[in-house]
């Protein structure tokens, strides 16, 4: 086997400090680690309470109907049943969402998809509340569903929510609209709709107040705040009535940005006065949450004869499903990555996000850029080919630099090694041959024995991309941090979603770092403290890191303060070595707990990012706040005649900013990568008239272990200035690029066009 | 609901007589799928886990018949001695689900369901198996053959137990492929098995989930028999096998669903029953397992 | 013979992790997975699909990783059941665990405890598991986060960790 990557071949371990302490830069290890590995870490789902019920939702099974009556009498009969709810107990706003309010809690008079929520009930058991829902009889009138984005853009069905068909359109005008290159290449290229997938099940417990006024919510979610926010106007309390706790999270990726249970859970609580616990099963999950945008693209790029790009033209669908959600952020993202990490003066780009009765569509890793990326890069090979250029020298010769103007006419201001990204992957070591006599698991199909060697042709392919960090157009998604210093232990608390990622152990280094103690504990995660913002956008890093990492500052600011007043020294002599205070220009040195005893300094910091803007009409502004680059290499095995794909090796240099983990870096780089993989060999929600056809991990396909390439990793070090820690969000990037350089790939092995992910065998036989 | 913890056929019989309407759970890939689900209803169960009686095998040396009980766990058919009197058996066990399904399901789970997709059907189909059937008035065997009569539906009544298969040995090649989308745990988007017979001169190829039930390609087996000599080593060359293929393929009827496309699944059985007899004419090249 | 019937006054007892468990008034419909979880107050196996997908609910029982999900909790009277939380008489992370901590194989953390329960199964019947084997004894086990990177890097670590104390 070709050995794969590790944490000891990053550049971190090689230059970085080398310390126990489990400071920033190195792998130190996470705190809920051991708990998660015995089983003893609390998941949202193993939430318990005395006297609870069990909650549950009634789906509606049409796209599209009009609801003509609802009759709950039969299963609020059922022994055992306490509780039945409709539109009709929603004391507030009947509606939520993250940036529009549009997405009702219960549908009242009409669905707008199938699963979307028609009534919920509260039992003693599970099986009780599920024999409940069946007992609830809802008579609809079907109405014709509207399921094709175009159809919604030429205004050619009817109206299908008050706001409209059209979510968001965006254009992206910049530069001589008249302008023909040399060499002018395009495509169409469609996605399908990517599910998130996280492996723990949306679930939450609510407990109501003795007094019933309020209600605390445990909830795996993405952001406590807005979770907060968009609960306490549904249920029309105070934002104080309604606390939230971070129950154990099992994987977000974007997933869990908007509404699912949260509502429903506390409606019952309240109405039953008892603990409600409600939890999704895998196929009321795929209703439950919102997906990847489905999205159908065409480009065309012009260049010069020597492969310099001019001017790309792009028409960009989403579809957005039936409520907004993110859809107009997500749209934004596409359409002004479209140019890809290419400098280009000259962009016509028409981008819509539309509504239809298919299931809502919002976050996921990669938002609009894992779209826009296939698409431009598909277009890359074909301009390389068009050109008669290889595909790695066609991408060097246009890689965007810092300094650069992008279609927005926003300036890249960020580090921008994009040409480094893709000489450091190419660097990275090609995987052998297969072997004369491999073993069946490492041919395409497996243990399915359907290939032998002689069937299988190998294919090498290539992917760039640009992420955007942080949100855009003028959101001020802060975070809040608290830190107190008392006898050497720093307690920390911040809102900031741990959802896999290891932010509680970055929170763990940045403290020990800045304030030279070993010991840092971690109050609950909650609403007590001030937002942190989402854990999205590869933002968490940065933001809450910025904050924890100010917080810890303002401590030190004061221990400095107190030590050098006692000393009678100035402060600024004052440094962190170790776990010791010392003075640079003289001979003390104490440690900190020493510092600190019987002292208490306690601290609460908000980091901002700077200030961004709206895009104008022709989609003009500096709406970005930072940038990320990296680069894919896929190496695939493709068993052409029954178009069965292997893939074999991903190589991969990533624009970090700085290491400040290099385990957890390196996990997000191997985990986003086997995302990227899944779209481009397996992942998709299939449709049929608005139906989902695979709700189930049965038919929902997953990377296995026999699925995950070998990755080659190197982290690019350039520390970028405008972040607190120098380092850049890492979580999106992995899963972006590397989905066309599988495709790419996979051209290369079979000569085929292929212009839709996932690739599936017939796309590959009879392409 | 009623569950009934039976521990031997007798006592699963016995329950049958009182409760046709029952359902027999063994390994759960099935009837506890549907429990979970809220598909099954409230109906009576009887747990076979406890039936050792099930789990037995033997080989009739005389007649060199294999008896295996219909609860023999995939993981058992994939282990030695197992995988060398019937590899072609062990192949398809392999594809089952992931190891934790190897480890609780067995064959009696894939009649009882008769799923197209049963990944262990071909090769019952190719063997000529037949299926050991016992009430509480007695016991009989039919054809499998006999025994799928259609999606999901096979000809036991309601109060039968599926005691076992029995299957002649043979020498010869035999070979089992399954195309899915990933490379672990899937459901079948087509599979085959082919086994040849090289004592009485014969290769009998059946396919999976091309069809309401498994497909025996009756036609292109007469077809190559008359064209080839099948008594000993077999001789063939890449555009017989590939017309092999073609003609097999002909005499399934496949479905679009939302896991591959007719034209597809025609196609790729196709290419596996050429693949297949290929691999019996060089018999030495196959099979590979990871060491 | 023994059956349970839904009415309320039957029980049945389970084996898990060495200690005899009853369960009473349950429905006889409920998953091994679901009595672990809601009855027996051992919430360490986690359940992510209800179908035998996702390995997140790995138990040994009578010595085979399966998956709880799939087991009629009714009818495994008679079986000895190990769950992640019986793996470690001590309290002290095993092997294996610690190796999962080490190597970074636990980001979310959910499919974890199937994971953990899965590899102990396959260094119990094989010591010294190839690349391949490792791969193919957790394929029915679903990691979203890591993209299995490095919780390869774990088995190997516990691996060669063993094969080390046994030398």
């Amino acid at each position: 086997m070709t050995p794969s990557s590790s944490p000891t071949s990053t550049r971190s371990d090689v230059n970085g400090v080398v310390s126990s302490r489990g400071v920033l830069g190195v792998s130190a290890l996470r705190p809920d680690g051991i708990p998660k590995v015995q089983g003893r870490f609390a998941f949202s789902s193993d939430a318990w309470a005395d006297n609870m019920l069990w909650g549950a939702t009634l789906r509606s099974p049409h796209p599209h109907a009009k609801i003509r009556s609802i009759d709950v009498s039969r299963a609020l009969a059922i022994n055992g049943v306490s509780a039945v709810i409709t539109a009709d107990d929603v004391p507030g706003q009947l509606t939520y969402g993250l940036i529009t309010s549009d997405q009702p809690v219960f549908a009242r008079d009409v669905v707008r998809y199938a699963g979307e929520p028609v009534a919920a009930v509260a039992a003693d058991h599970p099986e009780t509340a599920r024999r409940a829902l069946d007992a609830i009889r809802v008579e609809y009138e079907v109405l014709a569903p509207l399921v094709d984005a175009e159809a919604a853009i030429a205004g050619s069905h009817p109206t299908i929510h008050p706001d409209g068909n059209v979510i968001r359109r965006q254009r992206v005008v910049r530069g001589d609209q008249t302008f023909i290159g040399d060499v002018v290449v395009e495509g169409t290229y469609e996605i399908g709709m990517q599910d998130q997938a996280f492996l723990g099940l949306e679930a939450a417990l609510a407990l109501p107040d003795d007094d019933n006024g309020g209600v605390e919510l445990f909830v795996a979610t993405q952001w406590l705040h807005e979770d907060q926010k968009q609960i306490a106007a549904c249920l029309n309390l105070p934002l104080d009535k309604v606390r939230l706790t971070l129950g154990g999270v099992g994987g977000a990726f974007g997933g869990r940005e908007d509404i699912s249970l949260q509502v429903h859970c506390c409606l019952l609580a309240l109405k039953t006065g008892r603990p409600i616990k409600m939890q999704y099963g895998r196929e009321e999950s795929f209703f439950g949450h919102i997906h990847r945008h489905p999205a159908r693209i065409f480009m065309r790029h012009h260049a010069d004869r020597d492969g310099t790009l001019r001017r790309v033209e792009a028409r960009v669908v989403l579809d957005g499903g039936a409520y907004a959600s993110t859809s107009s952020a997500v749209l934004i993202n596409a359409v002004t990555h479209m140019q890809g990490p290419y400098k280009c003066d000259i962009a016509t780009v028409d981008g819509y996000a539309v509504r239809s009765n298919n299931p809502p569509c919002g976050a996921m890793r990669g938002f609009g850029v894992v779209q826009a990326c296939f698409a431009h890069e598909s277009q890359m090979d074909k301009l390389a080919v068009a050109c008669g250029m290889d595909p790695v020298d066609i991408r060097l010769k246009n890689a965007m630099r810092t300094g650069d103007k992008l279609i927005t006419g926003q300036t890249m201001d960020s580090v921008a090694p994009v040409e480094r990204c893709i000489r450091e992957t190419a660097a990275l070591p090609l995987p052998p041959l297969l072997p004369e006599e491999p073993d069946v698991l490492q041919l395409p199909g497996g243990s399915g024995l359907t290939a032998r060697r002689s069937n299988v042709k190998r294919g090498v392919g290539w992917g760039v991309s640009i992420k955007n960090l942080m949100y855009s157009e003028g959101f001020d998604d802060y975070a809040t941090a608290r830190c107190r210093l008392s006898n050497g232990i720093v307690t920390l608390q911040f809102a900031t979603a741990e959802v896999g990622q290891g932010f509680v152990v970055l929170a763990q280094q940045i403290a020990r770092s800045v304030l030279g103690v070993d010991t840092v504990l971690l109050e609950p995660i909650s609403t007590a403290i001030g937002s942190a913002g989402s854990t999205s956008a590869s933002r968490q890093t940065w933001m809450s890191g910025g904050a924890v990492d100010g917080a810890c500052r303002v401590v030190r600011e004061r221990l400095f303060e107190h030590v050098a007043q006692r000393h009678g020294l100035d402060p600024l002599r004052l440094v962190i070595e170790g776990t010791d205070v010392v003075d640079s220009m003289g001979s003390l040195r104490f440690s900190v707990a020493e510092a600190s005893r019987d002292l208490v300094f306690d601290e609460t910091f908000e980091h901002h990012h700077r200030a961004t803007e709206e895009l104008d009409e022709n989609g003009q502004g500096n709406c970005h706040v930072a940038f990320a680059f990296v680069a894919h290499r896929a190496v695939v095995d493709v068993d052409v005649d029954l178009g069965l794909v292997k893939v074999v090796q991903v190589a991969t240099a990533q624009d970090v900013g700085r290491v400040l983990n290099p385990l957890a870096a390196l996990g997000q780089v191997e985990g986003g990568i086997a995302q990227g993989l899944g779209l481009a060999v397996m992942e998709e929600i299939v449709l049929v008239d608005g139906k989902m056809r695979n709700p189930s991990f049965t038919d929902y396909l997953l990377p296995t272990a026999l699925d995950a390439p070998d990755v080659l990793v190197s982290m690019i070090e350039e520390p970028e200035p405008q972040a607190p820690l120098g380092a850049k969000g890492i979580g999106e990037p992995p899963c972006i690029s590397v989905t066309p350089a599988i495709v790419a790939a996979i051209r290369d092995a079979t000569g085929k066009d292929l212009s839709r992910v996932p690739v599936r065998p017939q796309d590959i036989v009879f392409g | 609901m009623t569950v009934v913890n039976a521990t031997s056929i007798d006592e699963v019989v016995d329950a049958l007589r009182r409760l046709p309407q029952a359902r027999l759970l063994q390994g759960g890939t099935d009837v506890m799928v549907e429990i979970n689900l809220n598909r099954a209803g409230a109906g009576d169960v009887i747990a076979l886990r406890q039936v050792s009686e099930l789990r037995r095998w033997y080989v009739d040396e005389e007649s060199r018949t294999l008896h295996l009980g219909a609860g023999v766990p995939y993981a058992e058919l994939e282990r030695s001695p197992l995988c060398n009197l019937l590899p072609a058996l062990a192949e398809a066990a392999r594809t089952v689900g992931s190891p934790q399904i190897r480890a609780a399901g067995s064959l009696g789970g894939n009649l009882g369901t008769c799923s197209p997709a049963g990944d262990g059907l071909p090769v019952l189909s190719a063997y000529d198996a037949m299926v050991h059937l016992r009430n509480a008035d007695g016991s009989r065997q039919m054809s499998i053959h006999d025994f799928m009569v259609g999606v999901k539906r096979n000809a036991s009544a309601a109060d039968e137990l599926i005691t076992g298969i029995s299957m002649q040995l043979t020498r010869g090649f035999q070979g089992y492929a399954k195309v899915g989308t990933r490379n672990a745990m899937v459901i079948s988007v087509a599979s085959a098995c082919l086994v040849h017979d090289s004592e009485r001169g014969s290769i009998r190829v059946a396919f999976g989930a091309v069809a309401p039930t498994i497909v025996r390609a009756r036609n292109a087996e007469a077809w190559l028999a008359e064209n080839v000599e099948l008594v000993g080593a077999i001789d063939v060359s890449g555009r017989l096998a590939r017309e092999f293929g073609e003609r097999a393929a002909t005499e399934c009827t496949p479905i679009d669903d939302h896991r591959s496309t007719a034209a597809y699944r025609r196609h790729a059985v196709s290419v596996l029953a050429e693949r297949l007899l290929l691999r019996a004419a060089t018999p030495n090249t196959t099979g590979n397992r990871a060491s | 013979m023994t059956s349970s019937q839904d009415q309320g006054n039957e029980f049945y007892a389970l084996t898990v992790n060495g200690m005899r468990h009853q369960v009473q008034d349950a429905w006889v419909g409920e998953s091994l997975l679901y009595v672990l979880r809601e009855r027996l107050g051992l919430p360490g196996t986690k359940g992510a699909c209800e179908q035998g997908e996702c390995g997140s609910c790995t138990v040994v029982m009578d010595g085979e990783a399966v998956c709880a999900c799939l087991v009629m909790a009714a009818t495994a009277v008679d079986a000895d059941i190990v769950t992640v939380e019986g793996l470690s008489t001590d309290g002290e992370p095993t092997d294996v665990q610690r190796s999962f901590v080490d190597a970074g194989g636990v980001q979310c953390g959910f499919c974890t405890p199937g994971l953990i329960v899965a590899v102990h199964a396959l260094l119990e019947r094989n010591s010294s598991p190839s690349e391949l084997e490792i791969r193919e004894a957790i394929s029915g086990n679903i990691c979203r986060c890591t993209g299995y990177g490095r919780i390869f890097e774990a088995v190997r670590q516990a691996r060669d960790t063993r094969q080390q104390g046994a030398q």
